[in-house]
C-alpha cells in the first residue's frame, strides 16, 4: 500500500515549524477555528450544484449552517479523500460514484449510518451492503448522436464498427475520463472479459477518436459545435440539456441517444471518518434523500434522482430517456480491474 | 549603509518575510507530502524502471527543448521588431502578446483543438504550437525592453565595415543578448518541463509528460507513492536546470543607461518590410488562435451576435451551470487577484532587493529558488497544502484564503524577475551625488530609491494580478470554498452541453482576455521605460 506507518515520524517536527512560523506573521486563524458542532463541511466534485433555496430551507429546518468545498474531478475527490483520511476536509463526501466505490470502501474513509430514508430507495441503487454511502442520484452514459446526420443511426454497441459509421465516433480516454471509463465498463459489460479488447481493435479500425475529457469531444469533435464527428461519448440527459440551453429555443432534441449502448453511474454520499460533525453530517444525509434535494437533483446536475417520490421537472418528462436497459459492473470488480483494463485499453486504442 | 554588519543584518531581515511566504506555503507543503507518500516499495520500482516512464521522461525532455527553441526561434524577431522600432501602438502589440502567458489552459485548449474549420485536434504538433502561443510572451517581454536599449552602433559599425548581417548577428548582437536570452529560455524551458493542462488536454491520452503523470497516479490511481517519485524526479531535473542556467547567467548584463531607447521609426520601405513580417509572425502565431476564439464568441445559431455577452448577465438558478450572477464571478475574480498581488508584489518586492544585495554562490542559489514555483509539481504542492494545514489553529483547508496565496505563489516569480532588473538599474551615483550634496539617508531614500521601488511594487502587482485571474492550475488541487471565478465558471461552463453554456463559456473567455490585456497595458503605462524580465 502506499500509505505505510512509517513516514509519519517526518509530520511531527514539520507542524512544529507550522506553529511556530505560522504564529510569527499570519493572523488568519479566525477563519477556520470557531467551527462549532452547528456548521457541517460538504465536500464535493467540480460537477455539484444545488438551488440556494433548498440549501436555504434545510438550513432553517435544522439550524446547521452548510459549508461546501469543491474538489476537482469525482477521482481527485476520492484520492484527496484517502490521503487526509482521519483528519477529514469535512463532514460529508458528496459524489463517489461506482466507478470510485470499491476504492472508497476499501481505504475505510467513511463511517457507517444507515438512514431511514433509505426504506424508500429501490435496492437496485443499494450497492454498498454496509451502509458506509448512500445513493443519491444516478445517471447514464450513453452514446449520443446528431440527429440530423443519419438516415439510419446505429442502434447498439456492436453497429458502432460497421464501416457506415466510419471515422464518426469520438469518445473520451477513460485513464483521465469518468464518461471515458464508463464507456469502457459498458463494453466490458456487454462483450465480456474476453471480448472487449477485440471490439475496440475494431473500434480503432474504424476510426474512432479519443480526446481527454468531456468538453474537448462534445464542443472540440461533436457536430454540434462544428466539429466533425456525429456519435460521442456523453450522457443520457444530454439532449435535455440541449433543449434547455437552446439558443434560439427549440422544441425538439438536436441530439439523441442510442438506448443499447449506455452504463449507469450512481452517485453516493457518506459521513466521512473522523468527521467533527458526525450528527449533523447523519441529517445532511437524510436530507439528501428529501424530496427538496431529490426534486432539485434534475436541473442542476441532470442526474436522476434515486427517490421514487421525487417529481420529474418537465423538460426531463418531454425530452428525457432513461434506457430500458443500462449496463452495471459490482464496484468490487470495477476497482480490482480497474488499473489492468485502463492500461489495456491504452495499449490497444492509442499506441 | 553604515557597515557591512548592518547591511547584513538588514538583508536578512528583509528576506524574512518572502523567506517565510515560500517556506511556509510552498517547501513546507512539499517536504510535507514527500515525507508522507515518498516510499520505494518493489511495485514503485518496478513502475519506474518500466519503459513507459522512460518513455515519458524522455517525451518530457524533448517536448521541451523543442518548445523552447522554436519560442526562442519565433520570439526572436518580434522582440527585435519591438525593440529596434518605434510605431503606434508598440505597447499595445507589447501588451497583446502578453495576454495568451496568462490564459488559463481550458480556454487555450478549446482554441486549439479548431481554429476555424481546420481540425487541428490532438496531436503533437497542437501542443508545440500552443506551448509557443503561451510562452511566446516570455521571450518577446524579457528581449525586447532589453534589446531596444542596447546601443545599435556596434552593429551599425560592423556592417559599414562589411560583416554580413548573419555574420553581426552571431558575433555581436547574440552575444550581446546571452544574459537575458538564456534567462528567457530557461523559464520556457520551465514551463514546458513541467506542462499539464496542454499536454493533458491536446494530447488525448496519447502522450505523457512527468506532471500529467504525477497526476494520474495521485489523483485517477491513488498510487502517492509512484507519484511522489515521479514529482521528485521533476524537482531534481529543474532544480539542476535552474542551477546551471544560473551560473551561465551570471554574466554581466549590458545595458548602456536606464531610459535610452534606441528604437527608430521604421524609415524605408525595407524596414516597414521588416516590421510588418514580425508583426505578421506575431499575428499568425497568437493572433489566429485568439481571433478564432472570439470569433466564436460572437458565433450564436448560425448568426453573428453579441447574444452569448448578453446571456452571460440571464439570472442564475436552477438548470444555469453558474451558482452566482456573473459580476459576483468578476468580482471574486478581481478580489482574489488584489490580494495575491499584493501579496505577491510585496514579498517578489523584498525578495527582489535581498536578491540585489547578494552575491556569489548564494545569489545563485536564491536566484533559482525564486523560480521554482514555476516548476514544482503542482498537483503535488496541492495535495501537500492539504496535509500540512490539517491541524487546528491551522486548519485552513476549508479557508478561502488559501486561493489568493496559491496565486501568489505562481506570481511571486514574476514580480521577482519583473522588479530586480528595474532595481538593478537604479544607479548607484545618483546615491553617492545626493549624499554628497548633503541629503540625509532618508532623504536619498525618498528622491532615489522610493519613485523607482514604488513603480517597480506596480508593476509587480500588475504583473501578479493579470496571473491570478488566469490562474486555473494550482488551486484546481485545493478544496475551494464555492466561490466562482473566472476561470473554474468556463470550466464550469464548458463542462454542460447545449449551444449557450458553450456560447457563455467562449464570451466570458473573451472578457478574461480583455481583462488579462488591459492589466497588461496598465503595466506598459506604469513600468515608464524601465527595463524588466516581463
Amino acid at each position: 500500500m502506499p500509505h505505510s506507518g512509517t513516514h509519519k515520524f517526518i509530520r511531527v517536527p514539520s507542524r512544529a515549524i507550522v506553529a511556530l512560523i505560522a504564529a510569527c506573521g499570519f493572523v488568519l486563524v479566525a477563519c477556520g477555528s470557531d467551527v462549532a458542532s452547528t456548521t457541517i463541511t460538504v465536500v464535493t466534485h467540480d460537477s455539484f450544484a444545488v438551488s440556494d433555496e433548498v440549501i436555504a430551507d434545510f438550513e432553517q429546518r435544522s439550524g446547521l449552517t452548510v459549508q461546501f468545498l469543491e474538489s476537482a474531478d469525482a477521482g481527485t475527490m476520492v484520492s484527496e479523500a484517502i490521503l487526509t483520511q482521519g483528519k477529514p476536509i469535512g463532514d460529508v463526501l458528496f459524489g463517489v460514484d461506482n466507478t470510485f466505490l470499491g476504492r472508497a470502501l476499501d481505504s475505510g474513509i467513511f463511517r457507517s449510518y444507515k438512514s431511514p430514508a433509505l426504506a424508500n430507495i429501490p435496492l437496485e441503487f443499494q450497492v454498498d451492503n454496509g451502509n458506509f454511502v448512500t445513493p443519491v442520484d444516478y445517471g447514464d452514459v450513453c452514446i449520443n448522436y446528431w440527429v440530423d446526420a443519419f438516415d439510419e443511426p446505429p442502434s447498439s454497441l456492436a453497429d458502432l464498427t460497421d464501416s457506415a459509421y466510419e471515422g464518426l465516433f469520438v469518445t473520451q480516454n477513460p485513464e483521465t475520463s469518468s464518461p471515458g471509463m464508463a464507456m469502457l465498463l459498458a463494453t466490458v459489460a456487454a462483450f465480456g472479459e474476453e471480448g472487449w479488447e477485440d471490439y475496440w481493435e475494431a473500434l480503432r479500425a474504424n476510426g474512432v477518436a479519443v480526446t481527454s475529457g468531456w468538453s474537448d469531444a462534445y464542443y472540440g469533435e461533436f457536430v454540434g459545435a462544428g466539429g466533425d464527428r456525429s456519435l460521442v461519448t456523453s450522457y443520457a440527459s444530454s439532449p435535455v440539456a440541449e433543449v434547455i440551453y437552446a439558443d434560439p429555443a427549440i422544441d425538439v432534441a438536436p441530439t439523441a441517444i442510442i438506448e443499447d449502448s449506455c452504463f449507469r453511474q450512481i452517485e453516493f454520499a457518506g459521513v466521512l471518518a473522523g468527521a467533527k460533525n458526525v450528527s449533523g453530517a447523519e441529517q445532511f444525509i437524510d436530507f439528501l434523500l428529501s424530496d427538496s434535494f431529490q426534486n432539485d437533483v434534475p436541473l442542476n446536475m441532470f442526474v436522476y434522482p434515486v427517490s421514487p417520490s421525487a417529481t420529474l421537472p418537465e423538460a426531463f418528462v418531454e425530452h428525457s430517456v432513461v434506457p430500458a436497459t443500462s449496463a452495471t459492473l459490482d464496484p468490487a470488480t470495477i476497482e480490482a480491474n480497474r488499473s489492468a483494463w485502463t492500461e489495456r485499453w491504452v495499449e490497444i486504442v492509442l499506441r | 549603509m553604515t557597515g557591512r554588519g548592518t547591511s547584513r543584518r538588514t538583508t536578512v531581515l528583509l528576506g524574512l518575510v518572502p523567506a517565510v511566504f515560500i517556506g511556509v506555503f510552498f517547501l513546507l507543503p512539499l517536504a510535507v507530502i514527500f515525507g508522507e507518500t515518498l516510499a520505494f516499495s518493489r511495485s514503485t520500482v518496478t513502475t519506474l524502471t518500466g519503459s513507459s516512464v522512460r518513455s515519458v521522461v524522455w517525451f518530457t525532455t524533448w517536448q521541451a527543448t523543442v518548445s523552447t527553441a522554436v519560442t526562442l526561434v519565433i520570439g526572436l524577431p518580434i522582440a527585435w521588431a519591438l525593440a529596434r522600432f518605434r510605431f503606434p501602438g508598440r505597447q499595445f502589440v507589447r501588451a497583446a502578446v502578453t495576454v495568451p502567458f496568462v490564459l488559463p489552459t481550458v480556454v487555450v485548449a478549446s482554441a486549439f483543438t479548431r481554429i476555424g474549420s481546420l481540425q487541428i485536434g490532438t496531436s503533437v504538433w497542437a501542443i508545440l504550437w500552443a506551448h509557443v502561443f503561451f510562452n511566446v510572451a516570455v521571450v518577446v517581454r524579457s528581449l525586447s525592453g532589453y534589446w531596444a536599449r542596447l546601443d545599435p552602433a556596434i552593429e551599425e559599425q560592423a556592417r559599414v565595415l562589411g560583416a554580413s548581417p548573419i555574420i553581426v548577428f552571431r558575433r555581436i548582437t547574440l552575444p550581446r543578448l546571452q544574459p537575458v536570452l538564456l534567462s528567457a529560455a530557461a523559464i520556457v524551458f520551465l514551463f514546458t518541463f513541467s506542462s499539464f493542462g496542454v499536454v493533458l488536454l491536446l494530447s488525448g491520452g496519447r502522450r505523457a509528460t512527468i506532471e500529467t503523470e504525477v497526476w494520474r497516479y495521485a489523483t485517477q490511481r491513488t498510487e502517492f507513492d509512484v507519484a511522489a517519485v515521479l514529482a521528485l524526479m521533476q524537482l531534481l531535473v529543474v532544480g539542476a536546470m535552474l542551477w546551471v542556467a544560473g551560473r551561465a547567467g551570471r554574466k554581466q548584463r549590458q545595458v548602456d543607461g536606464v531610459t535610452v531607447d534606441h528604437g527608430v521609426a521604421p524609415a524605408s520601405w525595407r524596414q516597414r518590410t521588416q516590421l510588418g513580417a514580425c508583426l505578421a509572425l506575431a499575428l499568425v502565431v497568437i493572433g489566429i488562435p485568439l481571433v478564432s476564439l472570439v470569433g466564436r464568441s460572437l458565433r450564436s445559431g448560425n448568426a453573428w451576435s453579441a447574444n452569448n455577452y448578453l446571456r452571460l448577465f440571464d439570472d442564475p438558478g436552477p438548470s444555469s451551470p453558474l451558482a452566482e450572477p456573473i459580476w459576483q464571478i468578476g468580482a471574486n475574480s478581481v478580489w482574489f487577484a488584489v490580494l495575491a498581488s499584493v501579496l505577491a508584489a510585496s514579498t517578489g518586492l523584498l525578495a527582489a532587493i535581498v536578491l540585489h544585495r547578494v552575491r556569489g554562490r548564494i545569489a545563485v542559489f536564491l536566484d533559482g529558488l525564486v523560480l521554482l514555483p514555476l516548476g514544482a509539481s503542482a498537483v503535488m504542492l496541492g495535495l501537500g497544502l492539504l496535509l500540512t494545514f490539517d491541524t487546528e489553529p491551522f486548519d485552513w483547508r476549508a479557508s478561502w484564503f488559501l486561493i489568493p496565496v496559491a496565486h501568489a505563489l505562481v506570481g511571486f516569480p514574476f514580480v521577482v524577475r519583473s522588479v530586480l532588473p528595474m532595481i538593478r538599474n537604479i544607479e548607484p551615483g545618483l546615491r553617492e551625488a545626493a549624499a554628497t550634496l548633503g541629503a540625509s539617508p532618508r532623504q536619498v531614500w525618498r528622491s532615489v530609491d522610493e519613485p523607482i521601488v514604488r513603480r517597480a511594487f506596480g508593476v509587480g502587482a500588475g504583473f501578479a494580478f493579470a496571473v491570478s485571474v488566469g490562474e486555473f492550475g494550482a488551486t484546481s488541487f485545493l478544496a475551494r470554498p464555492q466561490r466562482l471565478t473566472m476561470p473554474t465558471a468556463i470550466f464550469r461552463l464548458l463542462g454542460r452541453p447545449g449551444a449557450v453554456t458553450y456560447g457563455q463559456a467562449m464570451a466570458l473567455s473573451v472578457v478574461l482576455m480583455v481583462v488579462t490585456a488591459t492589466a497588461m497595458l496598465l503595466i506598459e503605462r506604469g513600468r515608464g521605460g524601465g527595463v524588466g524580465d516581463f
